[in-house]
């Protein structure tokens, strides 16, 4: 840098400052737009926030509170509860942005900031009765002079959540499952399961909310478990398992998992595979190893004897967690196997009976005693077992299939989808048509349909099978993944064809006919389905399964005592602990919740609580 | 002759921060200086231990507020050496522009105090104004003017805006365009160099023993600039220059600083030019999840200031087990500056100690 002399008249160069635009400050007064990622105070839709509270969870500075929302329920999936901010604390990182699982969080583009009362401002809840609706209002005439007066609109966002640079991660790690060409012909098992390093994997993508745990009817501890698994101990998973479940390997495979419905990342990605992750840590465990790790035997307590008709989800449930609470627990089963519909309904593919034997195996190690092949109302009845036991649980369970009742339905060659399944299962001779029309679009269809296409496939070597159901294609009531690998598996599935008519020549079937089915459902969500007679489709078939829906039976109760039991409409009353209005009496599993293994599950632990403490006032 | 006790700062105009200098004076010179620190002591060091490691990354910045972004930087590349995470090449990209963009901001505001205490207002009402255009492309960027919370572990925390690099390039050309014009006023004008030069000179030897770096030790001749010898982010595919002086004096460190921003503005054009497409960021694990392996690591980048590195030590679980943060400015404000004040004007002890370009939290780790 050079100091020579200058001119007197330098300075003046500087006068061309005079006819510049200042950039910083200008007069007359211009508001300058905020930039579109500026960090505001923060936004929250309500609607889309779950209330999960990982903001707060994250905030360096601990600056947000979950605030209860008393005039909001909670519901699967959504918390009653909203962040709440403490400006004092709060450094404008944006981090509780980057960490919120459905997005609904931003912060807001104002650079200047004023609630109009303390409760808005804390909890920024837009649109309060006492704000007249609204909360956030920009004074009409923006002014610098006026600025600390202005508010925060609801609707600028600045900051807001990118799913690509998002701390959440929302993708699953991939499933492995048998091909289609492999298992066409097969019924191993097709999801082939996580190994350790995808689990861990698959685990570490858990932020621990728990909206999970309030969605599952048996409230299991999946974050701990989740956990658990993530840190590698399985062990201890198990442990947190059999608190509220003891059939993790089966509802490892065949849950519902409302748990996965619930989870805040599926708002915006996927889930994280809460049911691959159970049955990853329930199958790491040894059948041999389980007691030693689960270390709780039978208590040494005065046994009292319950008798538990049927060896279904809610059965097993209940005789185990009986077993724990110190009763002698014996199981009446009309079948030979234990397992109920887990066994004779649901095919080997998806539920192997390895892991059904495993389940119930650990069941029988602590004293319950299952007596297979005994009918109550044939070898022994409902009396009787009222007379030798000092309690009856009854979890029978749906296994009736219903029938459509369309002309035609009465040949031999209609069949009903869980008496084929109860006969594949047991290895009975199944007929096994050339052509098969399944009517149903739930999951006990697929099950059929799959099942009979890998019958097809082992005797005839070609696949042809077809599904209809009344519903279209978006409310199919079947879980998208068995539709998807039933389509991979060559079964064709038409939505919306309501049946009309089974046509039978010369005594054999030769297909169904068909109509389009426009709607299922009324403006109440009633079932009524409407139909358009110019739409017609005939499906050749020459066996016909009917899969539309399951039923009870309860002819083994007898007059004598149903006159007795109270209802609610045809579904016999229950308290909260499953009793009946006969107090020696308890009911549970799908005569109560309809058809659903995690519901049987929990029913069948309540039952157990209900019927220890029924035992205990009678002692 | 009497000898008095004065207290320069923390309440002081000319400071730089909540910083102070006990001074012994005698007249108008100074007989003794002592540095005071502590005042904004909030113990990064410590808290850092109790925050996971994603939660330390809002943190860091706040260790130095002109030049947040290479506090964020060495942390970010420190955890990422520790957890054995692999940088996106467009991220690096990304970095060394907003690395750069940190340092013209830090030199301009550096300017601002340095001419305000020679008193020359203009210059510094000029490099202010100019700093705004750069705060402006920050807050485009991330959301945030002075504390910008955008390089994470993994990369960045955004992809560029649209219009940005436009916005960008509006900035340099605005600051390439004022140049001459600072050099006029100030870097050029007689009274300034009258001030400062032979003023608080030392020798490279000196730098050396008290551990200064950066622009206090490129003035005395050194050509040390971490870009240069262990480069990071993108350094290595970009042509620049490592200005230096050899006096040692204010007036050295005045002009290489000033040097480094005409190269800051060369960095930045190269690297718009040269970025590759492609992710910004290598998605993290799970924030609340998130174990590094056991181990220790040392990153260290240049900041405005000089080398500021980033002590880390993990025993596997979700936070530091130890951090410990080397800021330049700590031997430039205990060390040097108690030095250079002894038999000073006590008119020079401003501008020496900004002379230093001291930034007050990085002492009071």
């Amino acid at each position: 840098m050079i100091t020579e002399k200058k001119s007197i008249f330098r300075p003046f160069t500087a006068l061309k400052y005079l006819f510049r635009r200042p950039h910083t400050f200008c007069f007359p007064f211009e508001q300058k737009p905020t930039a579109d990622r500026y960090r505001g105070l923060h936004l929250n839709d309500r609607e889309a926030c779950t209330g999960c509270g990982n903001c707060a969870d994250i905030c360096p500075n601990q600056a947000i509170a979950m605030v209860e929302q008393p005039d909001v329920a909670p519901c699967p999936g959504k918390k009653n509860e909203l962040p709440q901010v403490d400006y004092g604390r709060c450094c404008f990182c944006g981090l509780c942005v980057d960490i919120c699982p459905p997005g609904s969080l931003s912060l807001a583009r104002d650079y200047i900031h004023i609630a109009p009362s303390p409760e808005s401002f804390l909890a920024y809840v837009p649109a309060t009765e006492a704000s007249g609706g609204e909360a956030f209002v920009t004074p009409p005439d923006y002014s610098i002079m006026k600025a600390s007066l202005s508010h925060r609109l609801a609707d600028n966002a600045g900051f807001v959540s990118e799913m690509d640079y998002s701390l959440v991660d929302f993708e699953r790690v991939p499933m492995e499952v048998v091909p289609p060409e492999d298992r066409r012909n097969s019924f191993v098992e097709i999801v082939k399961g996580f190994s350790e390093e995808q689990a861990r994997r698959e685990a570490s993508r858990c932020l621990d909310c728990g909206l999970c745990e309030d969605a599952c009817p048996a409230n299991m501890g999946i974050a701990d478990y989740v956990r658990a698994i993530w840190e590698g101990d399985n062990a201890a998973a198990v442990r947190v398992f059999y608190e509220k479940n003891p059939l993790p390997s089966i509802c490892g495979r065949v849950c519902t998992h409302k748990c996965e419905e619930a989870c805040g990342i599926g708002r915006r990605g996927q889930p994280v595979a809460i049911r691959w992750l159970k049955r990853y840590a329930a199958d790491s465990v040894p059948p041999e190893r389980l007691g030693e790790i689960l270390a709780r035997g039978p208590a040494e307590t005065a046994q009292k004897k319950v008798a538990i008709v049927g060896a279904g989800p809610a059965g097993l449930s209940c005789a185990y967690y009986l077993a724990l609470a110190g009763h002698s627990a014996t199981i009446f089963e009309a079948l030979p196997k234990p397992g109920g519909v887990m066994r004779y309904g649901i095919p080997e593919y998806r539920l192997p009976y390895d892991a059904l034997d495993k389940d119930i195996g650990h069941i029988q190690s602590l004293g319950v005693e299952i007596r297979c092949s005994t009918r109550v109302g044939r070898d022994v009845t409902l009396d009787g077992l009222h007379a030798d036991f000092d309690a009856v649980f009854l979890a029978t369970g749906f296994h009736v299939g219903r029938s459509t009742r369309v002309e035609g339905t009465d040949h031999p060659h209609v069949f009903q989808a869980l008496d084929l399944l109860r006969e594949i299962t047991r290895g009975g001779d199944v007929m096994v048509g050339r052509k098969i029309v399944v009517i149903g679009g739930g999951d006990v269809a697929m099950d059929i349909a799959r099942s009979m296409a890998r019958l097809q496939a082992t005797r005839y070597g070609t696949i042809h099978t077809t599904c209809c159901c009344l519903e279209s294609e978006d409310i199919i009531p079947a879980s998208r993944e068995e539709i998807d690998e039933a389509r991979e598996e060559g079964i064709t599935v038409c939505p919306a064809r309501g049946p009309q008519r089974v046509e039978i020549d010369a005594g054999r079937i030769r297909g169904l006919h068909t109509v389009e089915c426009t709607s299922v459902f009324d403006e109440h969500g009633r079932f009524d389905p409407k139909l358009n007679p110019e739409n017609k489709q005939f499906f050749e078939a020459d066996m016909i399964v009917e899969a539309i829906g399951q039923a009870p039976d309860l002819s083994y109760v007898p007059e004598s005592l149903d006159e007795k039991l109270a209802k609610e409409g045809r579904r016999i009353q229950v308290s909260e602990d499953l009793q009946t209005s006969l107090p020696w009496l308890f009911v549970g599993g799908d005569l109560i919740e309809g058809p659903d293994v995690i519901h049987a599950i929990a029913n069948g632990h309540a039952a157990a609580r209900g019927i220890a403490s029924f035992l205990e006032s009678k002692s | 002759m009497r000898e008095l006790e004065l207290y320069f700062g923390p309440q002081h105009v000319g400071m730089v921060g909540n910083f102070g200098i006990v001074l012994t004076v005698e007249g108008d010179t100074v007989v003794r200086a002592r540095s005071n620190p502590g005042y904004l002591h909030r113990g990064f060091e410590k808290l850092m231990e109790y925050r996971t490691y994603m939660q330390n990354f809002p943190l860091v910045c706040r260790l130095n507020v002109m030049d947040p972004d290479p506090e964020e930087m060495v942390y970010a590349m420190a955890v990422e050496e520790l957890a054995g995470l692999t940088v996106p090449p467009r991220a690096h990209y990304i970095r060394t522009i907003v690395l750069e963009m940190s340092r013209i901001n830090s030199h301009l505001f550096w300017l601002w105090g340095f001419g305000n205490l020679l008193g020359f207002d203009t210059i510094g009402q000029w490099a202010m104004g100019d700093r705004d255009y750069f705060l402006d492309c920050f807050e485009m960027l991330c959301g945030g003017r002075v504390y910008h919370t955008y390089i994470w572990p993994g990369g960045v925390r955004r992809d560029l805006p649209d219009g940005f690099q436009d916005k960008l390039r509006a900035a340099l050309d605005n600051l390439e365009r004022m140049l001459p014009d600072y050099d006029e006023v100030f870097f050029n004008n007689r009274i300034f160099a009258d001030r400062t030069r032979g003023i608080a000179s030392f020798t490279r030897e000196e730098a050396v023993s008290m551990g200064l770096t950066g622009a206090n030790l490129r003035a005395t001749g050194a050509r040390v600039d971490v870009r240069r010898e262990e480069p990071y982010a993108a350094y290595a595919d970009l042509d620049f220059e490592v200005p230096t002086m050899d006096a040692g004096d204010s007036y050295s460190r005045a002009v290489v600083i000033r040097r480094e921003i005409d190269q800051s503005i060369s960095i930045i054009r190269q690297a718009l030019e040269k970025m590759p497409a492609g992710p910004a960021w290598k998605k993290t694990p799970n924030p609340f999840k998130w174990r590094v392996r056991p181990g220790e690591a040392y990153a260290k980048i240049e900041s405005a200031r000089g080398e500021d590195g980033m002590y880390l030590v993990s025993d596997g679980s979700d936070k530091p087990r130890r951090a410990f943060v080397r800021g330049p400015s700590y031997p430039a404000a205990i060390l040097m500056l108690e030095k250079l004040l002894e038999g000073a004007s006590l008119s020079d002890v401003g501008h020496i100690m900004l002379s230093l370009n001291i930034a007050a939290p990085e002492v009071d780790r």
